[in-house]
């Protein structure tokens, strides 16, 4: 390229010149319009509680709280009660947290304990995070025609065996809660496995050399040095897994069998409120429609409640690194 | 003092044993802690090699050019297919993006370049990140009281606004993220040659921070198409080709489910080939997504 000597470039071809009075206007009316669209997050936000609220007001005002007390979903006689949806909402979801977070943190664990190679370590991970594609519908596919077939034998031996004991007092005749709960599992896992496994890495390496240094096995360096360590990381993973857990609609939609009962039996078929909304909503009457928008509601306070615990602990697990490098 | 040891006293010591025994009870509580590990990580990709190999054998066997392209079957009907259904999950997962991608891009500049720490930036990404724990079927619940309400039919525009909704919080957190990542070096030469704000935005931010905002959208979009909560009472289904925005429209998450419930093997079938073409959807938009992410790598 030929050098062009610097009089030229600015008196001829003008490179280089003040904003003109157009680019201030552009530059504010971009930049305004930037706010309004950071506002309208919050709008947005405000906006779904507002409309979802107004619609449930009616029934609000109707059923008061015997609606979070009942335990009866009978449209043609008006009675309309969550007390079961709430129960098997927050039912499935500890099962769920029992198996997907055990099973998550044995991941996390796994994947950066120096177990695998780093290379097939990152493979791995790519596999859990697949597992977090697979769209709900396609697991309650699944487990309508895998799992359950496969859970009946070993439920119904559970229950002709141990039918005394509460858990297995029924026996499993084809959707119900324990298949739920499983698939359930599996979709938080990469939730829980993800951010334990950041809590892992947020551990200096220095901890680790320490506690080998001092002639620690590896499971004793793990219990007593990194899991205290990533105590909070881990705590903020399963209550944002929870969290996950209590909305999730479809696959429960389609293997917790919807019915309207509290049974302590894993086996019973149960219902959840995301479940009620899924499938009373389509068919729904007037009445009904704003019976389900209060059971939203409710849904909506649970989960925000959950969330809201998760994202506190998880902010409060960052600043304790960031504060100590 | 008894603790100061002399030299005399270390030689005389025996050499401590630096070796473990396997069958020690330390070491032996750690070999079988380490194979339970072992363990659940096979048994935790269990179901998604289960899951995988359901989707080939069953969904494979029907795959063809017809099951692509027909109409969903009635009752009885053998064949069919679910053409009008892709068609559908496109359409709203394009209307979606359209909606979230240009307001979140545009919420994400302000949180990250324009007013990253006023009060304003603080709530909205607070919100952000809360409305990640929004259950999906919520988003329904909104766009049916807002808009099928309002307009008096079910929609594939509800449909998108509804999907909108739950692609807006991905959007905004991975574009923040990526505009973050631009340096402050690079930001300040543009203002030192007297670039406004939005000079700077548009011409060195953007363009740095784009294959990070691409990561972002193509998540967003991975995750809307495989969402049929928020569809079930504002899209509803078809069984037809979409021909106006403003009628009820099929798509594949709802045909699954639809389908699933059904006594028919013809249909069953149909929602197993559905849920593979579904979930090679997903799956090319999150390879995607992996791709523009490293392009160096």
């Amino acid at each position: 390229m030929p050098v062009t000597p610097l009089t030229q470039v600015t008196s001829a071809s003008r490179v280089s010149r003040p904003p003109s009075q157009a680019d201030y206007t552009r530059d504010s009316l971009f930049r305004s319009l930037a706010y309004a669209c950071a506002l309208g997050i919050i709008l947005l936000v405000a906006y779904i509680l507002w409309e979802i609220g107004r619609q449930a007001v009616p029934a609000i005002g109707h059923y008061g709280l015997s609606f979070i007390t009942g335990t009866a979903w009978d449209v043609s006689r008006q009675h309309f009660g969550v007390l079961p949806q709430i129960w098997g909402t927050l039912y499935s979801s500890l099962l769920a947290l029992l198996f997907g977070g055990l099973f998550g943190v044995a991941i996390a664990i796994f994947l950066t304990q120096d177990f695998i190679h780093a290379r097939l370590s990152a493979v791995f991970r790519t596999i859990i995070e697949m597992l977090a594609a697979i769209p709900s519908v396609v697991f309650g596919l699944w487990g309508i025609y895998v799992l359950i077939p496969l859970l009946r034998p070993v439920a119904n031996w559970l229950h002709a065996q141990l039918g005394w004991f509460p858990l297995f007092s029924t026996d499993l005749s084809g959707p119900g809660l324990a298949p739920a709960a499983l698939v359930l599992s599996i979709m938080i896992l990469p939730t829980v496995a993800a951010i334990s496994v950041d809590a892992f890495r947020r551990i200096p390496y220095k901890v680790t050399e320490a506690a080998f240094g001092m002639g620690t096995t590896r499971w004793e360096a793990i219990l007593k040095v990194m899991l205290p360590t990533a105590t909070s990381g881990i705590l903020a993973a399963l209550v944002l897994g929870f969290g996950r857990a209590l909305g999730e609609t479809m696959a429960l939609a389609m293997l917790i069998g919807n019915s309207n009962q509290i049974s302590l039996s894993l086996f019973s078929p149960a219902n959840t409120l995301a479940s009620l909304l899924a499938s009373n909503f389509p068919e729904a009457g007037h009445v009904e429609v704003q019976a389900l928008m209060y059971a939203a509601l409710v849904l909506l306070a649970i989960t925000f409640l959950v969330n809201v615990v998760g994202l506190g602990i998880e902010q409060y697990t960052m600043r304790k690194f960031e504060g100590r490098k | 003092m008894n603790s100061v040891i002399t030299t005399g006293d270390a030689l005389a010591r025996p050499t401590p044993r630096l070796h473990r025994h396997l069958v020690e009870g330390r070491a032996l509580k750690s070999l079988i802690l380490s194979i339970l590990t072992w363990l659940a990580a096979i048994l935790a990709s269990v179901p998604l090699l289960s899951v995988i190999y359901m989707l080939i054998v069953k969904g494979g066997a029907r795959i063809s050019l017809e099951t692509l392209t027909a109409l969903p079957p009635a009752g009885f009907e053998t064949g069919g297919g679910f053409g009008n259904a892709i068609v559908g999950t496109l359409a709203m997962v394009g209307i979606g993006a359209a909606l979230s991608v240009p307001i979140g891009i545009l919420a994400a500049v302000y949180l990250a370049i324009l007013g990253p720490n006023s009060k304003l930036a603080a709530t909205s990404r607070f919100l952000a990140k809360v409305m990640t724990g929004l259950p999906s079927i919520l988003a329904g619940v909104f766009a049916y009281a807002a808009m099928v309400v309002v307009m008096g039919t079910y929609s594939a525009l509800a449909g998108g606004v509804a999907l909108a909704v739950l692609m807006l919080r991905t959007v905004v957190l991975t574009a923040e993220e990526a505009m973050k990542q631009v340096p402050q070096r690079m930001k300040d030469a543009a203002f030192g040659m007297g670039c406004t704000r939005s000079q700077v935005i548009w011409k060195v931010v953007l363009p740095t921070a784009l294959p990070g905002i691409l990561t972002g959208v193509m998540l967003a979009v991975a995750g809307a198409a495989g969402e049929s909560a928020p569809l079930l009472f504002t899209a509803l289904f078809s069984n037809y080709y979409l021909s106006s925005l403003t009628e009820p429209t099929a798509s594949l998450s709802i045909l699954i489910y639809n389908f699933s419930a059904m006594p028919f093997e013809n249909q069953i079938e149909l929602a197993w080939t559905a849920s593979l073409v579904l979930v090679l959807i997903v799956l090319v938009f999150n390879i995607l997504a992996r791709l523009v992410r490293q392009p160096n790598v």
